[in-house]
């Protein structure tokens, strides 16, 4: 916490009181229930949580350059693939965008002061908190090896790592996704300001709606799975193991069940940011509003009735993967729709490239790439060779880091100014961009070709046909490190260097960029009357 | 050091090796690797078409200056109706194609051959009918359909065969079963594909694909042993199972014989057809199908039988019921 907010201390020169320069103190930190200091909290908490869960992302590169492996014993590196999965997945990536800019944005794009319940806000930062400690006290002291998955019955009964712990670590931290959704949805329909209509609302709004529906829907469910789990490991009641009575399929279908909604709260908020990007940088209202906005809708519907298609090769019957084939082939409509108006936006447009226009562009690019691929596995004939592979691999690298992370880059960039006052340096931006997706490509695209060869995931030591494409994408790792490291860099530096950014950098339109950048601790000075989000062809709205 | 130097060995060589599609050697693989294509150019042409219309936009209306105030688009209907259908008709497509294609891989020729499966923490442990047992290797014929009756002894495993294009889980507790039909001789890998723990990724293998006339030689060649249906006898005997399930009918248990293959009306009501699954589940868990007529006495074999000696259990049944068959013909 204190890198990030150190600097920032000092309180730009062109404001008076903001959230930041208005109180000092820890004290005045870990008590706060002001939404942006508690989104703050999140930047910094989610951000470690990257660092460590990266650190095992390199580790696991330089190891796979061997076909033999170049560093580790099978047992460990089988730990750091599981650690990477479980902190990227449930302590980076389904909080990142939510919980970050979520906080900090969702009350200033909709003209409240606050969220509904701001101590419950705090809480959840708090139960956060202690389910990463947990989880991370867990890895420290010897590790998990079940995979991110916990497929039983190895998780329940035959691995000898800390399943009990981090599971334990996920259940606590699912609590915060919840109270998290439900704080936005009740902030969302009871704290929209005066004029701030269902169909004004920003698009990063409705993709936070949708969202917040799943986490509400869908954790309470993993959260029971994982206490049948530690039912099963701690007192050997038989749920998933048949050797005690249970069905080894059950887990599956519950796990995924949350676990393929949760992609889509992993995936909705970027797409809530890039609608934001998009009409910001080429100042353009987004085209087909209401088809995005129902399109983050009808994501959250149906994702709910797709989860057979992990389970396509399990010996599930055949008319289950019939139906579960449909439907996922139904979810991509959406994300299709979405992708052609973005297109479309950027039509007679005037479109400039900072850096967040980079990401958002490249964006596009990848999530369309990580789309499609997703079609050969929705396919039941070619999912039955591609399951398992490092083409499901790639396939989801490219939604969840191609997608989610490089939006949540972009907004970062985006709403950095806002959010500390001062400007980060435009060209280091851009040149980190370039590397970002670059680097990203190197890693990812050899894994597609590894998939369709035959390499099963989650293998420490492989047959030595599959050693150049590991080695191409281990590569790529070190260029997307790099790529990653420079904004960390530059990012913390302009707290301190970066030139002040006034109210509205970007010439935007959305509230946010109606008032002071750090904002004051209330938002708004006065309320806001709102006519019209996205107001880039009528008069006002003044570019500073 | 070792890592850098063999990670630059390797670039060196790397664009004239990277490889782009693995053999395809059973009879379902060109169907596959055709929808794959198909999937390939259109992953292509959409990336293609959305990057291109991008990078035109982005050039063609760059901001020239810095107040411009561009005049708003309405949102056509039709257009976005457009890009609703069409992609909507290309997955119908897509479904069709893929599902008529998965149902037909699914069903097993009726005269395939059969070997059995079994899966555990760290191996592949393969059983031939006539009786030949490896572990991490699988002879077969070559143009032969084969099936195989795949179960695990503790965690979920998964038996992956790449040249093939075909995967299925081997999970305790329960038969799955996969089939295939090799096209060309020759050794292919296959892997375990469901992470099951600590040596996951040395749980691998061969399948050796042979002319008829070599595999027989191979069968001749291994160890004497008794067929499954052999050793299941003997096990039958040595278990004392036929002083309840009497040949003749007569016994406390119902008689095995002929009973492969035919519907049995369960207590419950439910009907089931006797397969490899349902005998079983009778051996390790009686009473879950149990037969209205009979007294359920029958105490589980969990514990006593390993999934290998179940097998040759099933194998015996079975064997039974061909023989009762052919009588009644």
């Amino acid at each position: 916490m204190s890198t990030a907010t150190a600097g920032a201390h000092d309180g730009p020169p062109e404001s008076g009181v903001n959230y930041l320069n208005a109180s000092y103190g820890i004290k005045s930190w870990l008590l706060t229930t002001d939404h942006k200091r508690i989104g703050l909290l999140y930047l910094v908490s989610v951000t470690f949580m990257f660092l460590v869960g990266g650190l095992a992302a390199v580790v696991m590169r330089l190891h796979l350059v061997e076909p033999q492996g170049a560093l580790l014993e099978p047992e460990t590196y089988n730990k750091f693939f599981t650690m990477h999965g479980i902190i990227m997945v449930f302590f980076f990536t389904i909080p990142a965008v939510p919980a970050t800019l979520g906080n900090f944005l969702i009350p200033i794009m909709i003209g409240a002061r606050d969220v509904a319940f701001p101590k419950l806000n705090l809480l959840s930062w708090y139960v956060f908190i202690v389910g990463a400690i947990i989880t991370l006290g867990a890895i420290l002291s010897g590790g998990v090896d079940t995979g991110w998955t916990f497929y039983p019955p190895y998780s329940s009964l035959y691995s000898q790592s800390h399943v009990a712990a981090v599971a334990i670590g996920v259940f606590i931290t699912g609590f915060s996704s919840i109270l998290t959704g439900l704080n936005f949805i009740v902030t969302i329909h009871k704290m929209r300001a005066p004029g701030m209509t269902w169909f004004r609302m920003p698009l990063f709004i409705w993709a936070s709606y949708a969202t917040s529906l799943i986490a509400v829907l869908g954790t309470p469910v993993v959260a029971i799975t994982i206490v049948l789990l530690g039912l099963e490991r701690l007192l050997h009641v038989g749920i998933f193991d048949p050797a005690v009575g249970g069905d080894p399929l059950l887990f599956q279908h519950m796990f995924w069940f949350y676990s393929h909604p949760a992609v889509y709260i992993m995936i909705l908020p970027p797409m809530g940011v890039v609608s934001e990007l998009i009409t910001a940088f080429s100042r353009k209202r987004v085209f087909g509003y209401s088809f995005v906005a129902m399109s983050s809708l009808a994501i959250a519907v149906i994702s709910f009735v797709v989860w057979g298609h992990h389970m396509f090769v399990t010996g599930q019957s055949i008319y289950a993967g019939l139906v579960f084939s449909v439907l996922s082939f139904m979810v991509a409509i959406p994300s299709a729709i979405k992708i052609f108006n973005w297109t479309a936006t950027l039509y007679k447009g005037s479109i400039s490239y900072e850096a967040p226009m980079l990401y958002a562009m490249g964006f596009i690019g990848l999530f369309t790439m990580g789309g499609l691929t997703g079609l050969f596995l929705a396919a039941l004939a070619t999912d039955v060779h591609l399951n398992g592979t490092y083409f499901i691999v790639a396939h989801f690298h490219y939604v969840m880091v191609g997608g989610a992370v490089i939006a949540y880059l972009g907004g970062i960039h985006f709403w950095w100014p806002k959010i500390t006052g001062r400007l980060y340096p435009e060209r280091w931006a851009r040149l980190a961009a370039l590397l970002v997706f670059v680097g990203f490509n190197l890693t990812f695209f050899p894994q597609f070709l590894m998939g369709y060869m035959g390499m099963p995931r989650r293998y420490a030591v492989y047959p030595a046909e599959f050693q150049v494409l590991n080695v191409l994408s281990s590569a790529g790792a070190s260029v997307l490190g790099v790529g990653y490291f420079i904004p960390l860099i530059y990012l913390i530096w302009s707290l301190r260097y970066g030139k002040p950014a006034g109210p509205n950098p970007w010439g935007a339109k959305g509230l946010e960029w109606t008032i002071a950048s750090p904002p004051p601790t209330e938002n708004f000075l006065t309320p806001p009357v709102v006519e019209e989000a996205y107001n880039y062809s009528g008069t006002g709205g003044s570019h500073d | 050091m070792g890592l850098i130097q063999s990670g630059f060995n390797c670039m060196g060589v790397a664009w004239a090796t990277i490889p782009f599609q693995p053999p395809a050697a059973s009879s379902i693989a060109e169907g596959i690797d055709k929808l794959y294509l198909f999937l390939t150019g259109i992953t292509l042409f959409f990336t293609v078409l959305v990057f291109s219309i991008v990078f035109y936009f982005m050039v063609k209306y760059r901001r020239r200056e810095e107040h411009e105030r561009p005049a708003e688009t309405r949102t056509y209907l039709a257009l976005e109706l457009t890009w609703t259908i069409v992609p909507s008709l290309i997955c119908v497509v897509i479904f069709v194609w893929s599902a008529s294609l998965y149902v037909q891989n699914s069903r097993p020729p009726a005269a395939s051959m059969e070997m059995f499966v079994i899966g555990k923490q760290w191996m592949w442990h393969i059983q031939h009918p006539e009786g030949p047992r490896e572990i991490n290797a699988l002879h077969v014929p070559v143009g032969v359909p084969v099936k195989l009756t795949m179960t695990s002894q503790d965690v979920i495993h998964d038996f992956y065969i790449p040249a093939f294009r075909v995967k299925k889980d081997a999970l305790p507790g329960r038969y799955t079963s996969l089939w295939f039909q090799a096209t060309q001789t020759g050794t292919f890998h296959f892997f375990c594909a469901q992470y099951c723990g600590t040596s996951h990724s040395e749980m691998i293998g061969w399948v050796y694909v042979m002319s008829p006339s070599d595999y027989a030689a191979w069968l001749a060649a291994g160890e004497k042993t008794d067929s499954m249906a052999q050793q299941g006898a003997r096990l039958f005997d040595h278990l004392g199972c036929g002083s309840c399930h009497v040949a003749e009918g007569n016994g406390r248990g119902p008689s095995l014989a002929g009973v492969y293959g035919k519907p049995e009306k369960l207590q419950s009501g439910e009907t089931r057809v006797v397969d490899e699954g349902l005998i079983r589940q009778a051996i390790m868990v009686p009473n879950s199908v149990q037969l209205p007529n009979y007294a359920p006495i029958m105490p589980t074999y969990q514990g006593q039988v390993n999934e290998e000696q179940v097998l040759q259990l099933v194998a015996y049944v079975k064997s039974l019921g061909s023989q009762e068959r052919k009588n009644g013909k």
